[in-house]
């Protein structure tokens, strides 16, 4: 049934019908997802696309926009404090201000990688004579299984440094920066959490064409072609093309979760700055469970990115990774500058991993 | 990061699923979707463990069929 939504022929017709219906002078859509940036480029939905209409990455992945300054804080905590120090895969070679995760580790620090937030409890179960610190990155897809566990309760000898992001402020403070953009494409899972509904005030306040879009290429086409029909027409709603996955209210159970575990902060974006009530805290009642409470530290201002690095500007869509000048050069997923080069859902690590040869063989 | 896989639920426990994803088997917690009545056989979306929403066939099918024929009658008229 799926395969449907890979079908060429329909993608191609629906591009058509997208070149048809685009009638403005440019269209700019952004997804703010990185596993959108990857299917888009996977299978090359850009060159099916007329060129008045542009979809841009902005800043769809949580590790690209976790601050260097908290990877730091992570870094000491293992190394000069002895904690067990967890946290997903892809975070472990985010470079922070002073190294990272990584390369702690091959410093001696314990640093270990675990699937969801679960391994990491189980570990700390096992090794009750150990402190653990679980680095809980992630949008609101992450943020309830780090929840569902606080609430259900955790070992007295685990911690977390909470870094969990969310989308709709960043989607208003993308609105309120009066960058040129069209439309949106919602990101398909954080939305089965948060529901398609969770962007009605924002598209009518700012009149802008909303699409909640699923991953394989017709989803990502249907979603567009529906913004190019919006646009058009001069309206402004949100519309749930991944509504197999998605319902309007989104997931009851685990928003109660949320709430009951978590309160909205401020949050720091990296190469961003600080985007208000995009953040989450734990409650005063787990206060014991705050890494940064318990170990007195703190990780927030003063970001600096890496001299050179246009992070910022790709997670703000108005650069292509490759107009960067570091892009392919002195900047490769082996060798990462920018966090954006880091996470296989980072904007510039997709694109060089797809760009042309050309580029690949002058960065050889 | 914010990667969901979907996967086919075989087993059911408690709170706890075993699903076939592409064949590798796992284990994944129901907590998140303790409410949507997952059966043995349903599709669900697995992130980091936690199912965190069961795929409606059905709707699927029925918003492409709605799709293509829009895309159609247009595309030919
Ligand atoms: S190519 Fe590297 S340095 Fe340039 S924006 Fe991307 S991640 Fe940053």
């Amino acid at each position: 049934m799926l395969s449907k939504y890979k079908d060429r022929d329909l993608v191609k017709k629906t591009a058509e019908k997208i070149e048809e219906v685009a009638d403005a002078e440019t269209l700019r859509i952004m997804h703010v997802c990185g596993t959108h940036e990857w299917a888009i480029t996977h299978n090359g939905l850009r060159d099916l696309l007329p060129e008045n209409v542009q979809v841009v990455a902005g800043p769809g992945c949580p590790v690209c926009v976790t601050p260097g300054g908290e990877i730091d804080a992570l870094c000491r905590l293992a190394l000069e404090g002895g904690v067990v120090v967890t946290t997903f895969g892809d975070v472990l070679r985010v470079p922070g201000r002073e190294r990272s995760l990584a390369e702690a580790k091959a410093s001696g620090a314990d640093v270990r990688v675990v699937y969801g937030i679960s391994d990491a409890i189980g570990m700390a179960r096992q090794e009750t004579g150990r402190e653990f610190v679980h680095f809980a990155i992630g949008f609101e897809t992450t943020a309830p299984t780090t929840a569902v566990e606080v609430i259900k309760g955790l070992p007295p000898n685990f911690s977390l440094f909470l870094s969990h992001k969310l989308i709709p402020p960043a989607i208003q403070y993308l609105l309120e920066s009066g960058a040129k953009i069209d439309g949106f494409i919602c990101p398909g899972h954080v939305s089965t959490i948060i529901g398609a509904d969770a962007y009605k005030d924002l598209s009518s306040k700012y009149s802008k064409p909303m699409a909640v879009a699923g991953f394989e290429p017709l989803d990502i086409m249907l979603a567009i072609l529906n913004i190019a029909l919006q646009n058009r027409k001069g309206i402004a709603y949100v519309y749930n093309e991944y509504a197999r996955a998605v319902r309007a209210s989104g997931n009851k159970i685990a928003l109660g979760a949320m709430e009951k575990a978590f309160q909205v902060s401020d949050a720091e974006w990296r190469g961003i700055g600080t985007i208000q009530s995009s953040g989450l805290r734990l409650r005063q009642e787990n206060i014991k469970h705050d890494a940064e409470w318990k170990y007195g530290i703190s990780a927030v201002g003063g970001e600096r990115m890496p001299e050179g690095c246009s992070c910022g500007e790709v997670l703000l869509g108005t650069l292509r990774p490759e107009s960067c000048p570091l892009f392919g050069k002195e900047c490769t997923p082996e060798r990462p500058v920018g966090p954006c080069m880091v996470s296989i859902e980072g904007t510039c690590a997709i694109a060089f991993k797809y760009s042309d040869r050309r580029l690949r063989s002058q960065a050889e | 990061m914010c990667l969901a896989v979907p996967g086919r639920v075989t087993k059911i426990d408690g709170e706890k699923a075993e699903v076939d994803i592409g064949g590798i088997r796992r284990e994944a917690s129901l907590e998140l979707i303790s409410d949507q009545g997952v059966k043995i056989g349903d599709y669900v979306l697995i992130h980091t463990g936690y199912a965190i929403t069961k795929l409606d066939e059905t709707e699927a099918r029925e918003i492409l069929e709605a799709w293509g024929e829009v895309a159609r009658a247009e595309l030919e008229g």
